[in-house]
């Protein structure tokens, strides 16, 4: 085929073909979301469920889980051993330095104050979910007198922080807000 | 598929049949009439064992299917309604659990065949890197199906591996909130992987395929790792290599049998006969004997390197240590494929061998048992070290430093070499 029998470029045709090839690429992606979307919660996992807890029968020393969002959160009565044990522990010591605290700053530092509850210091909540790999630890375990957890041996402190093992985050403590003295809502 | 086709047909419906649809030709080609390695051992019958350990998966995954429930109030119960009351299916569902632990058991040799007899060196890249494929999905079949049962290992292992994907930044939350289609593995996770356990035995099927389709253009390596000459050096594969198939394939299934009628739960795990509890986490909680090794170096990255956490780290590791089989090919430089040719090459692949074990048994303990003085977790990391520098460091350096020993000129004349000097004596 002679040079000046070929039209110039670009042609009717390749402007058809890249337009239908374009909207081919848009139309197959829009129809693959819903099956990749589909995966995802519902609006109705989705919902923000919040719980209320009624704390006034927790001791010092003892601890209560209840269930959030499919997750145990702990509420714990610590002792004074507890607390002091806690506020110990220098920064530097520790593996993850930030608070991971949903009521505080991002940016908080993770000392024991930053960990309890404001204005009580006796009263830890959060989520009893391993940072690791998200098995539940053992309350009352563990070479700190914390928490241990049974999958792959990472040990958390009397307040909650990562200080050994494979776990790279202290245990974070969920939004919530005293009601009254003795009740909690989480969420 | 290689080669000149020898097929004829006889009869006259095979005459109609042939000009339509050549099916006869095909299986008369690859299953009747393909020259393979005169010289081959049993060690090359795992391929036939490992098609009907397919085969033999599939069909009782499917009776399974017609009486188990994937919903989680009703799944615990439906497994040991089927163990109970449905007929037969105590023996079904033992043949299906033992049965992805012989699975595991075939692939595991015919791994470590391919490795110590060079199969993976050219021209047989392809159909090694379709044998990691395979692997792969056998491992998320198994994994799939070890969450049915809904026991506290199934529930808590799924919590765990689910939780490998939040180890990558900034996207892995949403990853893992996607996979198990809520904020903890539920319901929804359940049902999924329910389908998904249907679905990748027949993926695997096909992936078999396109494995034997390679294999049957480039044809079968052989313990000496030479290629074939001549037609002296082969025999047809029936009646040679499917009598020889047959056999072992019986003798496999004497070994399977053990198990399913005298040992059924040996290779299970009693927690998961506790119906899975999400607040409860099982004192020791391990996966599945043939996870084990990758297990032993998920825990033993417990140190950041750098930028990565150790969380990562860990999960990159796992990964790494089956990724590192797709580049194998590449990784080994030296010429001579079979190790019998290779002295270092022996000493380095059995260390491999006993390494791997080793790394299973590390996989098996709590990370902070002392064993011979050092905490577990110390060998792991040691024996992780082996791991990955067998692949990234023993096997490249090899192929320059190593002084192989001669190969003989063909196979027929190797086998003939060996017959004189054995009537000699």
């Amino acid at each position: 085929m002679a040079e000046s029998d070929t039209p110039a470029e670009p042609t009717r045709r390749d402007f058809l073909l890249h337009a239908a090839g374009a909207f081919g690429v848009v139309g197959v992606a829009a129809a693959a979301w819903p099956f990749v979307d589909q995966m995802n919660p519902d609006a109705s996992t989705r919902a923000m469920a919040s719980v209320e807890v009624d704390i006034s029968g927790v001791q010092p020393g003892q601890a209560i889980t209840v269930m959030w969002r499919g997750k145990p959160v702990v509420i714990r009565n610590r002792t004074e051993k507890e607390i002091e044990e806690g506020k110990a522990v220098k920064l530097d010591e520790l593996k993850d330095p930030l608070a991971r605290n949903a009521n505080a700053d991002a940016s908080a530092d993770a000392t024991d104050a930053n960990r309890a509850a404001t204005g009580k210091e006796n009263i830890l909540v959060m989520t009893k979910v391993c940072t690791h790999l998200g098995c539940i630890p053992l309350d009352e375990s563990g070479e700190f007198g914390g928490w241990f957890c049974p999958c792959h041996g990472s040990v958390y402190d009397t307040a909650g922080r990562i200080r050994k093992g494979p776990a790279p985050e202290n245990l974070p403590i969920p939004p919530y807000a005293f009601l009254t003295d003795t009740k909690i809502r989480i969420g | 598929m290689s080669g000149h086709s020898t097929y004829v047909p006889r009869t006259a419906i095979g005459k109609w049949f042939e000009a339509r649809l050549p099916i006869v030709r095909l299986l008369h080609d690859t299953a009747v009439s393909y020259p393979t390695p005169r010289n081959l051992n049993a060690l090359w019958t795992f391929g036939g064992i490992l098609a009907m350990m397919l085969v033999v998966q599939i069909v009782t995954g499917i009776v399974l299917a017609m009486h188990y429930a994937a919903e989680s109030h009703v799944a615990f119960r439906s497994v040991e309604s089927i163990m109970r009351d449905v007929n037969w299916g105590w023996l079904i569902r033992y043949l299906h659990a033992n049965g992805a632990s012989m699975f595991f058991i075939a692939v595991y040799i015919h791994i470590f065949r391919g490795l110590y007899y060079g199969s993976y060196k050219a021209p047989r890249e392809i159909l090694w890197i379709l044998g990691v494929i395979i692997y792969l999905l056998m491992m998320a079949a198994a994994f799939m199906g070890y969450v049915l049962p809904w026991g506290q290992m199934s529930f808590w292992g799924a919590t765990v591996i689910t939780n490998f994907f939040t180890a990558l930044p900034i996207v892995g939350q949403p990853i893992q909130t996607l996979l198990i289609g809520g904020f903890s593995v539920d319901n929804a996770t359940l049902n999924r992987f329910f389908s998904l356990h249907y679905l990748l035995p027949f993926l695997i099927a096909g992936v078999v395929v396109l494995h034997v389709w390679a294999l049957h253009v480039v044809g079968q390596n052989n313990p000496l790792g030479i290629d074939v000459k001549s037609e002296k050096d082969t025999v047809p594969f029936t009646p040679f290599a499917t009598s020889k198939d047959v056999m072992w394939i019986v003798l496999f299934m004497i070994f399977y049998g053990w198990f399913v009628f005298y040992q059924p739960n040996f290779l299970g795990h009693p927690d998961n006969y506790i119906e899975a509890n999400p607040l409860a986490t099982p004192a020791h909680i391990v996966p599945e004997w043939y996870f084990l090794p990758f297990y032993a170096i998920l825990r033993a990255i417990d140190f950041n390197i750098g930028p990565i956490d150790s969380k990562l780290g860990g999960v990159l590791a796992m990964f790494g240590a089956i990724a590192v089989l797709a580049f194998l090919p590449w990784l080994d430089t030296s010429k001579v494929r079979s190790g019998r040719f290779r002295p270092i090459f022996k000493v380095a692949f059995w260390v491999f061998g006993v390494n791997a074990l080793f790394l299973g048994y590390l996989g098996s303990v709590k990370t902070d048992d002392i064993i011979g003085g050092m905490q577990a977790v110390s060998w792991a990391k040691l024996s992780t070290l082996y791991y990955f520098a067998y692949f990234l460091v023993i096997l490249p350096v090899l192929g320059y430093i190593e002084k192989p020993k001669p190969l003989p000129v063909s196979i027929n004349d190797a086998i003939l070499a060996k017959s004189a000097a054995s009537s000699a004596h």
